[in-house]
């Protein structure tokens, strides 16, 4: 079985969980026999870095290829700082008078489609699979060249990302895409339901695809305290509306009106930072908040160690692989119902983004019941030992096996 | 010979309403109100109206002699008598058909015997009074708690004037010798330990629709030939279970009602077989043999022990912590946070904490108002708070007004 795959991130070189995942499902998928080809916009500047090295520093060197496109999509991009980063190029001379790069961003996703068409040509493949928008019509244009069926996987949607107030040509993409494809993943049952009520997708054609997380370190015992007398409440993740770091503050100031040793520690950038510094100032809490920019690798291990409870108060969150590493860090976790992995996870706490109130109920329940942390840390650390990329990739075989006729 | 003892558990706790860190000090309503409401009701239209019909119904039919008996908790009377008061008239026309017997438990359905004999006294003196007023009987046979026993229990029971104490029919315990003779524990001198025959109660109480079980469809003709086998090796057959097997645990469109309404005839079909009540069960019978259970028992998940209420870190410390206080509790002279700490004490709210997911685990999920046993656990810790800001509060009034 050959996959070809289109995505926009590969480790070390990613800015989210997208990355983290397409890696985990392509061990997955290689683990059990399958050869992966994987399409990545061609990064530029400071991402353009040794691939090669590291797939060979990597696993598998045997079943996964990565190939390349010129493109400066990078994920999580939007179509303003798409417009700068152009900018930046043609300042530099590298991109001088020539029109190599697509005017905005949705002409670079086509652009970026039309080179994929190139590739499919040269490569031999019996089935396509795509993560999330940006390759979606790499994918359709592909499907068109070979007649190979078209696997889309969702890994968030622009309601996702943009908290109900998507960008029409995206969403028109992404409808085209689910309209188009043979089969489609989603990255949970939350995520299944949007496609459905928001694309009207025919629910048949939505497979379940619950992510995986693989730790191959044993865990770090050490704990780190920032205060001899304040317990650490952690936010970590994009400051965007999609993960509604807004909550996290208002949650903090009723929190502080009854437990006054706390510190609420933000971790990630944005583009809701400097709302959210104004925000801590006028709740009248900027003491209280700190925010400790973006951190990578082993910072954000550190920022998990030294919190007593991580808070993940995202409005929509298709999957959500950070309070896996939380347990894993044993640092017990408050999650947002409006979350895939409150599907697959039962020792943590689990509210409903909007309710305040209960938000602040639990960090403070946490915080003052010590057995209450300590049943959240034992139980949670064991429990998060289950996962597996195996599964997913599993069931992805399944999905490509059904669509092959293959039994 | 054999005979049949069945006993029935009805019970329904006053589950907690998701009281919060913002409501302590604040507000005294500690119970959800409206979902007691509406499961009280639901389980009196589908359990304990219908079947306390059929078991009058069986009781006039047989002449007699069929006979059972209840255990019915305090909390879940009050709850009765609140929302659903035609429940009580009918146990009350059960009582008077003098085929029913009425055990003894604690008020509270509480764990209070291990951790204040003088609490769990006055519980089961209260209980005591409330079957006598209800009722107008006298209990004489003690069943504690999800049946937690133990020699000292047994010990304590006996000094109590009682003739007879309900035990699970534990294997590990029992090792060669059979549930189906009663046994005199080896710390008293009178009192009798009838235990629970659990294969033959679960055939009914679990098993019943189990499509997966190889012995389904279970019918009374198979199921009396089982109890008939025991003539010979044993007295009686123990059936103990919850009432809400009826209708509740498991739905009437599997037959259950049909079952009970043809078991007592097809058991009388052998005119040595009857049906006795367990006093008449610990008065006809001699105890067979001694028997040593030092440490506690209950009918509870596969374990047979404790682990169901005090298994984790969270149910220690919530009932350690809800006893720790009963001496301010006491002295406050409050009959409001007298009651509101005894309501506390009942074991539903531990069970609720349980964190043994896999196999009982699921009993465990289907019982319970919350998400999750966290939920649970923070619920019961802010109204513990409360009542303890309470306890402060009323001891600071007493004290301003004896210096006034």
């Amino acid at each position: 079985m050959r996959v070809l795959m289109f995505g926009w991130e590969f480790p070390p070189y990613n800015s989210g969980g997208l990355g983290t995942a397409c890696h985990g499902l392509t061990r997955g998928l290689v683990n059990q026999g399958v050869d992966v080809t994987f399409v990545i916009p061609k990064a530029l500047g400071e991402l353009k870095q040794s691939h090669v090295n590291l797939l060979v520093a990597d696993q598998f060197k045997k079943g996964l290829k990565i190939k390349e496109l010129d493109s400066i999509l990078v994920p999580y991009t939007t179509t303003k700082g798409y417009n700068e980063k152009l900018k930046t190029l043609k300042g530099t001379g590298a991109n001088s008078g020539n029109s190599v790069y697509g005017q905005n961003l949705y002409q670079e996703v086509f652009r970026y489609s039309e080179k994929a068409r190139h590739i499919a040509k040269k490569e031999k493949f019996d089935i396509i699979h795509c993560h999330d928008w940006m390759t979606y019509p790499a994918g359709i244009k592909v499907k068109e060249v070979s007649g190979k069926p078209l696997v889309l996987h969702i890994h968030a949607t622009e309601f996702d990302r943009t908290g109900d107030h998507p960008n029409q040509i995206i969403y028109e993409i992404e409808k085209e895409g689910f309209e188009c494809a043979d089969k489609i993943c989603a990255v949970s049952n939350f995520t299944k339901q949007r496609v459905v009520n928001h694309y009207g997708i025919n629910p048949d054609k939505v497979e379940v695809v619950h992510n995986a997380v693989e730790f191959t370190e044993p865990p770090n015992e050490e704990r780190l305290h920032i205060s001899p007398t304040d317990k650490v409440v952690l936010f970590l993740g994009r400051i965007t509306i999609q993960k509604g770091p807004e909550y996290f503050l208002y949650a903090a100031k009723k929190v502080l009106e009854v437990e006054k040793n706390v510190k609420f520690v933000v971790v990630g950038n944005g583009d809701m930072e400097h709302f959210m510094i104004e925000k801590a100032a006028d709740l009248g809490i900027a003491d209280k908040v700190i925010f400790a920019g973006f951190l990578r690798g082993k910072d954000i291990d550190r920022a998990y160690r030294m919190a007593d409870l991580y808070v993940m108060p995202s409005i929509s969150e298709p999957f959500g692989i950070t309070p896996l590493e939380s347990m894993r860090n044993g640092t017990p976790v408050l999650i947002s119902k409006q979350s895939g992995v409150s599907e697959v996870i039962s020792h943590c706490l689990k509210v409903d983004f909007w309710d305040i109130h209960e938000l602040a109920n639990k960090i403070v329940a946490v915080l003052q019941y010590s057995e209450l942390h300590h049943c959240l840390k034992e139980h949670g650390s064991m429990e998060v030992t289950k996962f597996n990329w195996n599964e997913p990739a599993g069931k992805c075989i399944n999905v490509y096996n059904k669509l092959l006729g293959v039994t | 010979m054999v005979s049949i003892c069945f006993y029935f558990q009805v019970h329904q706790p006053m589950r907690l309403r998701k009281y919060q860190v913002f409501d302590i000090g604040k507000s005294k309503q500690y119970y959800d109100n409206d979902k007691n409401k509406a499961i009280i009701e639901k389980v009196a239209r589908k359990c304990y109206l219908p079947t306390n019909k059929l078991m009058l119904d069986l009781i006039h039919r047989t002449d007699g002699k069929f006979k059972i008996a209840y255990s019915i908790t305090g909390i879940a009377m009050e709850q009765f008598e609140q929302f659903q008061p035609n429940v009580i008239d009918s146990f009350q026309e059960l009582c008077d058909t003098g085929n029913v017997e009425f055990l003894n438990e604690t008020y509270y359905h509480s764990l209070s015997y291990l951790y204040s004999k003088q609490e769990f006294r006055e519980q089961v003196e209260k209980h005591r009074k409330a079957i006598q007023s209800l009722f107008k009987q006298t209990p004489k046979v003690f069943r504690n708690t999800e049946l937690i026993y133990n020699n000292e229990l047994a010990n304590t029971i006996e000094k109590l004037g009682y003739t007879g104490i309900l035990a699970e029919g534990v294997d590990h315990i029992l090792g060669w010798k059979s549930p189906n003779f009663l046994y005199s524990p080896v710390t008293t001198n009178k009192i009798k330990v009838m235990l629970k025959n659990y294969r033959l109660s679960d055939d009914i109480a679990f098993r019943f629709s189990d499509r997966g079980w190889q012995e389904w469809p279970l019918n009374v003709e198979k199921y009396c030939q089982w109890v008939n086998a025991v003539n010979g090796c044993g007295h009686t057959v123990n059936l103990f279970m919850d009432y809400e097997t009826f209708g509740e645990h498991q739905w009437e469109d599997t037959g259950i009602f049909k079952f009970m309404e043809h078991l007592p005839f097809e058991h009388l079909r052998n005119s040595d077989n009857d049906f006795k009540t367990p006093s008449e069960v610990i008065a006809s019978y001699p105890a067979m043999d001694k028997i040593d259970i030092h440490n506690p028992i209950s009918w509870a998940d596969i374990e047979r022990d404790l682990s169901a209420w005090l298994g984790n870190r969270m149910q220690q410390s919530a009932a350690h912590k809800i006893y720790e206080i009963e001496k301010e509790v006491k002295s406050s002279n409050d009959p409001g946070i007298m009651e509101d700490w005894r309501r506390m004490q009942t074991s539903d709210h531990f069970y609720y904490m349980c964190t043994k997911w896999f196999n009982d685990g699921d009993v465990h999920k289907y019982f319970n108002p919350y998400d999750s046993p966290y939920d649970g656990f923070i619920a019961f810790m802010n109204v513990l708070q409360d009542i303890l800001s309470r306890i402060k509060q009323k001891n600071l009034n007493t004290t301003i007004l004896q210096t006034a």
